[in-house]
């Protein structure tokens, strides 16, 4: 995955993410057009497919909304880079197959606009701007699991039977 | 092998004698609940997976809450698709628009048991571990999955316990003991931790009140709120429910347990400043802010004690003509109670407006949103940016007797 990066802060909050009165809607890309809105009511026309997030701590924190990381996935962002994850939203992205990418101190390293280069197999974080390369912690191995069969519901479809029987 | 109550439980609903912190389980759902606002995502994954009946709709619950009544086409057509899957899986426990919100009515009603596994799509479940169930929130995908296979994986989490001792001063409250707590150990303070609260103060505490701390445990990244049952726990299920429950309770020497003493005496009334429930300062440090708006109500703090707190500040006197103040009891018994007992009356004759039991503000998506500019001040449990309305609006959190006498003032002022 390689994409140009928008920066935010600490603790990102699922209603900055996607607010609670869009919380009617389903569609992906009408979800996708109001993410971010809490803080950037811009951001959905600027973002461009196959850009990164690249933020602070505690990012997705809040709310159990999986609008929030299907907001996120559907405007094309194809990860978020942050140097912490809420659990819920850490869940949800995994499970809906948004990449989430957690790198200590990350945010301090990284400029806006900078082209990110993620390599998942290799566990390698690199900044072509300044060439600097940084480790990923990795997914637990059933997270990873559930990752690169797609997302939970394609996860499901093919084990069902043995989930059930387990 | 030493447990913490966590572990215990986890440990039974995954078929196991012991869990270990940081284990990956497979764990039997006992409660599964959802909502008008997180439901339909849920109904669509579940579609997705294939498969026609759910495993068990005995052990679904849904509440109609967030966006009670329909305020648009678009919730309209949610609650439908709701009611649709309601009636296809035959799902009895179901809760159309005129019950309350989620978390009060799940325990009101006997779903909440001790030692249980209760899963929501909705982050404030964690509320009832009050009954001393382990209850989590989770996403729309999770909740398919439980649907499909009444099963979910976990991570089994350390637990923090917050051994809170001390005699509560008059007027400082619950919700002053877990915002106090939020404030020193910050928003990702407790991430993915169990939050468990014990002490001598939470066993003084009524199930309201415990219900208020668990609440808020995922304020400070929590995975889920614990309390230890006891006789309180076992008087509030009585005529409740009828499921038979095994207490659960946390050994002292179990090894991934860490303990925070908080001592309560000297704690004054605090209050959550914009835009973080971490940024945590006594009341008395923003006495005088001007405020818009009060909203009483929400899963945190719109029981009958907070209700009953507020009136007894109220009575005789009138909401400041310069704000506006919404009352929303959290459920129909709590309305019905409060009715009967007058305390209604007495926030109508002060000029409040009273609503139907619901989310409110809360959710930013409904009722009472607050505009460009404007302050709320709400006894609920997010101040995020943009929670209630405008993204330029600022919200203020605390408990009912600080909302209740700023509502008069129409500044935030202390109660005591």
């Amino acid at each position: 995955m390689k994409g140009k990066a928008w920066k935010f802060g600490d603790d990102v909050d699922t209603d900055i993410i996607i607010p609670g009165r869009y919380l009617v809607l389903r569609d992906e890309k009408e979800l996708a057009a109001c993410v971010m809105e809490g803080c950037d009511p811009e951001f959905s026309k600027k973002v461009k497919k196959g850009d990164i997030i690249v933020a602070g701590k505690n990012f997705g924190c809040g709310s159990s909304r999986e609008h929030a990381p299907i907001a996120i996935k559907g405007a094309g962002i194809s990860a978020v880079v942050a140097e912490s994850f809420a659990r819920i939203f850490y869940r949800n992205s995994i499970n809906i197959g948004l990449p989430l990418i957690e790198v200590k101190e990350i945010s301090q390293h990284i400029s806006e606009g900078d082209i990110v280069d993620i390599n998942i197999d290799e566990g390698i974080l690199k900044d072509l701007n300044s060439n600097e390369e940084f480790e990923i912690k990795p997914l637990p191995d059933f997270m990873l699991g559930i990752m690169e069969e797609g997302g939970l519901i394609n996860f499901l479809k093919n084990h069902l039977e043995e989930i059930k029987d387990g | 092998m030493a447990m913490t109550m966590a572990e215990k439980i986890l440990a039974k609903a995954s078929g196991n004698n012991e869990s270990e912190a940081g284990e990956i389980i497979m764990a039997n759902i006992d409660v599964a609940m959802t909502h008008d606002l997180t439901g339909p995502l849920s109904v669509e994954s579940f579609e997705k997976i294939g498969l026609k009946q759910v495993w068990d709709p005995e052990k679904i619950v849904i509440v109609f809450d967030h966006q009670v009544p329909a305020d648009s086409i678009d919730a309209a057509n949610n609650h439908m698709l709701m009611r649709k899957f309601v009636k296809e899986q035959g799902i009895n426990n179901f809760y159309d628009v005129r019950e309350g919100v989620c978390h009060q009515v799940l325990p009101e009603k006997g779903h909440v048991v001790p030692g249980e596994v209760v899963v929501g799509t909705d982050s404030h479940t964690c509320t009832h571990g009050a009954l001393g169930a382990f209850a989590t929130g989770i996403g729309s995908t999770d909740m398919a999955m439980v649907f499909a296979t009444g099963k979910l994986w976990f991570k089994v989490p350390e637990t923090i316990k917050f051994e809170i001792t001390g005699k509560l001063q008059e007027n400082v409250f619950a919700k002053d003991v877990v915002l106090d707590i939020i404030g020193k150990i910050g928003a990702d303070g407790a991430t993915y931790k169990a939050c468990e609260f014990g002490g001598e103060t939470t066993r003084n505490m009524s199930i309201s009140d415990r219900m208020v701390l668990c609440n808020m445990a995922i304020e400070m990244g929590g995975k889920t709120g614990l309390v230890e049952p006891d006789q309180k726990t076992i008087n509030y299920l009585r005529g409740r429910s009828t499921k038979h429950y095994e207490i659960m309770k946390t050994d002292s020497d179990a090894k991934s347990l860490e303990t925070m003493f908080v001592d309560v005496n000297e704690l004054e009334p605090q209050i959550a400043c914009p835009h973080n429930v971490d940024n945590v300062k006594p009341v008395s440090e923003v006495e005088g802010t001007h405020i818009d708006q009060v909203f009483l109500g929400s899963c945190t703090n719109g029981r009958l004690s907070d209700l009953r707190t507020a009136a007894r500040i109220m009575k005789g006197k009138e909401v400041s003509k310069d704000i506006r103040m919404l009352v929303i009891p959290a459920s129909r018994e709590v309305y019905t109670k409060a009715m009967d007992e007058g305390l209604l009356r007495t926030f109508v004759d002060s000029g409040a407006l009273v609503c139907n039991p619901c989310c409110g503000p809360c959710l930013g998506g409904h009722i009472g949103l607050v505009g460009p500019g404007e302050v709320s001040l709400s006894t609920s449990n997010r101040n995020f940016k943009g929670r209630q309305g405008s993204p330029d609006a600022e919200v203020y959190l605390s408990s009912a007797a600080v909302a209740a006498a700023s509502a008069i003032t129409g500044t935030i002022t202390d109660p005591r």
